[in-house]
């Protein structure tokens, strides 16, 4: 008999090229954007050296790209700067590159995964933190700096320390109304914006096997918000199903091999984990994010809390800072917090499933007059199937604006920047200071309570409204 | 690279813990295309006002921390995005090291690259260390190869990623490093499953 492993130990195991520690790890997947690869780019090119498997390297723009008037061009030049660099760069080097102009372009973390890309038991690398979705596949998949772009690209490989392992465990059902985000935000509420640090999370248990793929990639996503090195969920008949047909998934006599080699992957019983944490899903409700990192967060029904509630002094501390930023005052109801911008997309919200939730709510309503509400979709084909399905003409009858799809104001690199003071129900994942734009205020929302929260102006339970 | 070994100087304590790499460099100043020009954008929001005047209360706009070498920092410090250009700001506004009780496992790995020596330390040692940063002109040092920090009365071991320490002191190259085991990376590529996707279809 051999010793039980966890899924991560069998991921891991199988690409170590050198065993080390560092190991030497080989990679499967390198997905590359137009913001952190101009540098390794031309630092490959300084140093005489070539792409060593571009047929294992994807590239799409996703970051700085406008999300309307695409056919005007991008119109800020270091944006358009970045963009031609990556142009230029995968054409150098014979790398597939999804172009603004490609019907398969959209967030990088949305692509992979459409396109079947993204496959259990992978290696897979990109130079974003958020690369921790695709470990929703039961791939090992983590965020990496431009030197490490470079190097991957250079060698196909990375240099890792062996991180510890930690399961959380979550048993129950996700109640009605209680969404895959709420599930993390409340995840991370429990471990704390560090909790994570050296460690890959597996999420296991009922609920996480209740998730479809799209809601697992939710999870997984905000591992780093956790302060994972990475988030991975076994595969099973639901990933099988999902990755099946995808344009980059095996066909015929590979397909069964791969499916074969998936079935192995999960965690050996008996297999032990550094650490474990316990949730109830069943205890769940929607979240609301009130401060500036994504553990500062509360229900719906509950207020702001006061920073006397932190015994940490440093945290307490924070807490000060925090509702200064957001402009709240201890004991406000959130349902009481009006807000001015809606936005309904990023790689942890942004697709199909999600928009179908959001739509769900607005439809037959209307945008409250002082919102500007905003639906980005992850990718082009996410686009493409919320049109077929009528889901754009439920938002814009409701009074969204329909966009093109990008990182929009996840990260406000595009011209969707929030303005200063305002305050935005957001489905991404970051609600650091000036995060859409310097001095906005972020609230972390999953997609159906940014739309109720669109339609009324202010944070509403969407539980109790969707009954009503 | 250039080989870090041992750095003395004066420091600058910000005591903020969770301090994410959106603060360090703020999305507006990642559209550059080359790796340099980013040190006068460090902790922009914080350092600067609205019309974008340096903030005079902000610690580093400070004359007195000028030609500081070390950042005295929080828990958790460097979370969030990937960002490189968080440790290229570090260092061109003129730091060398940074002094947490923990960093962030991608900003630590990133700064093993570009030369940001990162000491972890215990909370308490931290405390210390602040409490004697708020003098500016107090130094500290920091030796890579005993792997010591030592300022006014206060002298502490670190731990350090022992492969990190090599390639720091020696400056070395990475991907030199790892092409001296070009064969057995190719005996892998060679080993791999058939179906394993391609970006070729």
């Amino acid at each position: 008999m051999s010793t039980p492993r966890t899924l991560f130990e069998k991921v891991w195991d199988s690409h170590v090229v050198v065993d080390s520690d560092p190991a030497l790890l080989y990679v499967d997947l390198h997905l590359v954007h137009e913001v952190t690869s101009p540098q390794a780019f031309a630092g490959l090119t300084a140093s005489g050296r070539t792409v060593r498997r571009p047929d294992l390297t994807v590239a799409t723009v996703d970051h700085g790209i406008p999300t309307t008037g695409r056919s005007l061009g991008i119109r800020d030049p270091l944006s358009k700067k970045q963009v031609d660099a990556l142009i230029q760069n995968c054409r150098d080097q014979g790398i597939t590159m999804f172009g603004i102009d490609d019907p398969r372009q959209g967030i990088v973390h949305v692509v992979g995964p459409e396109q079947g890309l993204t496959q259990p038991g992978l290696l897979i690398v990109c130079g974003d933190s958020h690369t921790s979705t695709h470990g929703a596949f039961g791939a090992l998949a983590f965020g990496i700096g431009t030197t490490e772009v470079e190097h991957v690209l250079a060698t196909q490989t990375i240099w890792q320390a062996r991180p510890q392992t930690m399961a959380v465990e979550v048993e129950g059902t996700l109640p009605w109304g209680v969404a895959a985000k709420d599930l993390i935000l409340g995840i991370i509420a429990q471990i704390g914006v560090s909790g994570g640090t050296r460690h890959v999370i597996e999420y296991r248990g009922q609920a996480i096997r209740d998730l479809s793929m799209e809601q697992r990639m939710t999870i997984c996503n905000m591992s780093i918000e956790g302060g994972a090195r990475a988030g991975m969920i076994a595969p099973d008949e639901t990933t099988i199903r999902y990755v099946e047909g995808r344009p980059f998934a095996p066909k015929g006599t590979d397909w069964d091999a791969a499916v074969a080699a998936w079935e192995s992957l999960a965690t050996d019983p008996g297999a032990g984990f550094d650490k474990v944490e316990v949730l109830d899903a069943g205890a769940l409700v929607p979240h609301v994010s009130w401060g500036v990192n994504p553990a500062q967060t509360v229900p719906v029904t509950g207020h702001v809390p006061s920073p006397d509630s932190y015994s940490d002094p440093q945290q307490r501390e924070a807490a000060v800072r925090a509702l200064e930023y957001m402009a709240l005052r201890p004991g406000t109801a959130i349902a009481d917090i009006n807000i001015d911008h809606v936005f309904l997309g990023s790689c942890t919200n942004g697709r199909i499933e999600d928009l179908r939730a959001a739509a769900k709510v607005v439809e037959g309503r209307k945008v409250d007059d002082r919102v500007n509400a905003v639906v980005v979709p992850g990718s082009m084909q996410v686009k493409a199937q919320a049109e077929a399905e009528g889901l754009s003409d439920i938002f814009e009858r409701a009074g969204f604006s329909w966009r093109d799809a990008g990182c929009s104001s996840c990260l406000a690199m595009n011209p969707d920047v929030i303005p200063s003071g305002d305050r935005c129900a957001s489905t991404s994942n970051r609600n650091y200071e000036g995060r859409q734009g310097r001095g906005a205020r972020t609230h972390l929302v999953s997609p159906a309570m940014a739309a109720a929260a669109a339609v009324s102006g202010h944070f509403v339970d969407v539980r109790e409204w969707q009954l009503s | 690279m250039n080989p870090v070994r041992a750095i003395t100087g004066t420091m600058v304590p910000l005591d903020r813990a969770d301090v994410d790499t959106d603060q360090i460099i703020p999305q507006q100043f990642l559209k550059r295309i080359e790796r340099d020009g980013y040190g006068d954008f460090l902790f922009y929001n914080w350092a600067h006002t609205d019309d974008g005047t340096p903030s005079s209360d902000f610690i580093i706009n400070s004359p007195d921390r000028r030609g500081a070498k070390v950042l005295v920092a929080g828990p958790n410090f460097g979370c969030g995005s990937s960002r490189e250009h968080a440790p290229w700001a570090i260092q061109q506004w003129g730091f060398d090291a940074v002094i947490t009780p923990s960093a962030a496992d991608i900003f630590r790995n990133n700064s093993s690259f570009t030369g940001l020596l990162i000491v972890e330390l215990p909370a308490e040692a931290v405390g210390r260390l602040m409490d004697v940063a708020a003098d500016p002109a107090a130094v500290v040092t920091i030796d890579l190869e005993t792997q010591t920090v030592a300022a006014d009365g206060i002298e502490e071991h670190f731990d350090f990623d022992p492969t990190a320490k090599e390639r720091l002191l020696q400056g070395l190259d990475g991907i030199g490093v790892t092409m001296t085991h070009d064969d057995v990376i190719a005996s892998h590529e060679a080993s791999r499953p058939s179906w394993l996707p391609t970006s070729v279809g």
